[in-house]
């Protein structure tokens, strides 16, 4: 499926025949771009030329709604409408940029809680991601059990705030609720019953050959053109370039638990393919679990609220926090001028800095590579066009 | 490097007054430093080349308009020596030109392009400044702090 195809067209009688560059459309509307995206394909052929992505179809004005708030926690339902697959981490990022810029500290069981929200929502948006991948190449079952698994995730979110998929949870300053008392027996319950799981769902897609075959050597980002584009995530620790901001720029209380940073090294073809992409998600998942079980197990008592006044009023300046979302560096730059309006926020969305290297990686790929190179980008339209 | 090393190390490179460079390294969250528009093409080159900053990751580019003004907020971190920090150029809104760092740091292709479809600020040297998140024919740049919604949209009522 990777090797390019050089040799020119011919006829029956041996002449060469002439080919045109033709431009096809992939989406709005095609189940491999994952929402509502459109990709403009200049094709020689089966081979793709060039590709122009056109976005914005889902563009909601984040941030010019975040303008008219006249509090700073009302932005948070609209940060969770962002990624909607991966809504906890989103809040998250806002409320740690809001929090930096207000200069308060947290109780530690807040730190906790958000930890163990987020990395099981890693969890979550990692099974969509490797679910949707595998049907993108042809594979039907592993997205059933990937979503079997998420529905226990989902379950656990229910019980804490009672949304299943927006969740509005994490507050500047605190959480909505605190962590009902049978969370945390259910949660392990959850650890122990998913780690296998992951084994279960390589078995069946990871080491297939076909998906194999369909993904190692395709799309293949080199490192230095990852960095350059600012590709962050899996993306980025899949051409192997080791950087998580979990520990590179540590933020909450991340720097208390023991795990490591998953990285491509082109097991199945080369550094920075399709394959290496997948299989970071799919062992980020394990990390996640581990990070989970500790947290678990250490988590402090205490009050889920800090001393904040109700109406918020950061001192002018301005702050650009950054997380680890699922998708990779998840940044919030709010700029203060002293009332209790925002008076700019911008997000910086993994995805889209995540998208715009497509055409890099797609330049001489098949059609039908095209997509598993989309796929592999896991993007969320929501949170490239906010 | 602390923000206090990096401006030190800029001011060394770029001691003419032309580069415009300021900085606020006691802001009350984030230190900034500020340079020339004009030049902002060149310090970006050598932030990212120096051997001792190696700013190889632009974070985020963003707009903002300080009434009068617009500003372009760079958020540079260096994923080698694992420091960060916030470069900022403003112009005045009736001539918002800027160069861009589309040829140092590719992410500013599709930033810059956001800023200039909700700021209209325009980067000179960018291969393919166009709207990225309203629709191509869109009027107005909506971040503006004195934007006015406009009423209609290709004869369609605009909502609010």
């Amino acid at each position: 499926m990777s090797e390019i195809i050089t040799t020119p067209a011919t006829s029956s009688t041996g002449r060469t025949l002439r080919t045109e560059e033709m431009i096809l459309n992939m989406g709005p509307q095609h189940p491999a771009t994952h929402g509502v995206l459109r990709l403009e394909l200049v094709v020689d052929g089966e081979i793709v030329v060039d590709v122009i992505p056109h976005i914005g179809y889902l563009h909601r004005c984040f941030e010019k709604h975040c303008e008219h708030m006249t509090n700073y926690q009302q932005v948070i339902p609209y940060t969770d409408r962002m990624d909607y697959v991966a809504s906890m981490t989103n809040e998250f990022g806002y409320v740690v940029a809001a929090e930096r810029l207000l200069k308060i500290q947290v109780p530690e069981r807040v730190e906790y809680i958000r930890v163990i929200m987020a990395e099981l929502q890693r969890i979550a948006s990692h099974l969509i991601a490797i679910g949707t991948y595998g049907i993108d190449i042809g594979a039907f079952t592993p997205f059933l059990y990937c979503f079997r698994d998420r529905e226990k995730i989902l379950d656990l979110f229910e019980m804490t705030c009672g949304a299943r998929l927006l969740y509005n949870y994490m507050w500047v300053g605190g959480l909505s609720h605190d962590i009902p008392p049978d969370f945390i027996p259910k949660a392990k319950e959850f650890c122990a019953y998913f780690k296998p799981n992951i084994k279960e769902l390589n078995d069946l897609l990871t080491y297939n050959e076909i998906f194999v075959k369909r993904t190692a050597n395709v799309g293949v980002l080199p490192a230095d053109v990852a960095i350059n584009y600012g590709c962050s995530g899996p993306m980025l620790r899949g051409s192997g370039v080791d950087w998580d901001l979990r520990r590179d720029d540590p933020y909450s209380v991340y720097h208390k638990f023991e795990w490591d940073v998953c990285v491509g090294k082109g097991e199945m073809g080369t550094v920075g393919d399709c394959w290496d992409r997948h299989i970071v998600r799919a062992r980020e998942m394990e990390q996640s679990v581990r990070i989970i079980e500790q947290a678990l197990a250490q988590i402090p008592e205490g009050d889920v609220h800090a001393a904040i006044p109700k109406r918020i009023r950061p001192n002018p300046g301005e702050v650009y926090a950054r997380i680890e979302s699922p998708r990779g560096e998840l940044g919030y730059y709010i700029v203060s001028d002293g009332s209790a309006t925002p008076y700019r926020i911008k997000a910086r969305s993994p995805a889209f800095s995540n998208l715009s290297v497509i055409n890099e990686i797609s330049k001489g790929a098949m059609i039908a590579d095209m997509v598993a190179i989309a796929g592999s980008i896991d993007i969320v339209l929501g949170e490239v066009d906010r | 490097m602390s923000p206090q090393e990096i401006l030190e190390r800029l001011t060394a490179n770029f001691p003419d007054s032309a580069f415009g460079i300021e900085a606020k390294l006691d802001a009350p969250v984030d230190p900034w430093i500020k340079v020339s528009p004009q030049h902002i093409i060149g310090i970006a080159q050598f932030l990212r080349d120096d051997d001792e900053l190696q700013f190889d990751f632009l974070s985020s580019l963003s707009g903002v308009d300080l009434k009068g003004k617009l500003s372009v907020i760079y958020h540079l971190s260096s994923l080698v020596k694992k420091h960060k920090i916030t470069i900022r150029v403003e112009v005045p809104t009736e001539a918002p030109e800027v160069q861009s760092v589309e040829s140092i740091w590719k992410t500013a292709n599709w930033h810059e392009r956001e800023a200039f479809d909700l700021f209209g600020i325009r980067f000179t040297g960018h291969p393919d400044l166009r709207r990225i998140l309203l629709p191509y024919d869109w009027e107005g740049y909506p971040l503006r702090k004195d934007y006015q919604v406009p009423e209609f949209y290709n004869g369609m009522r605009v909502p609010y």
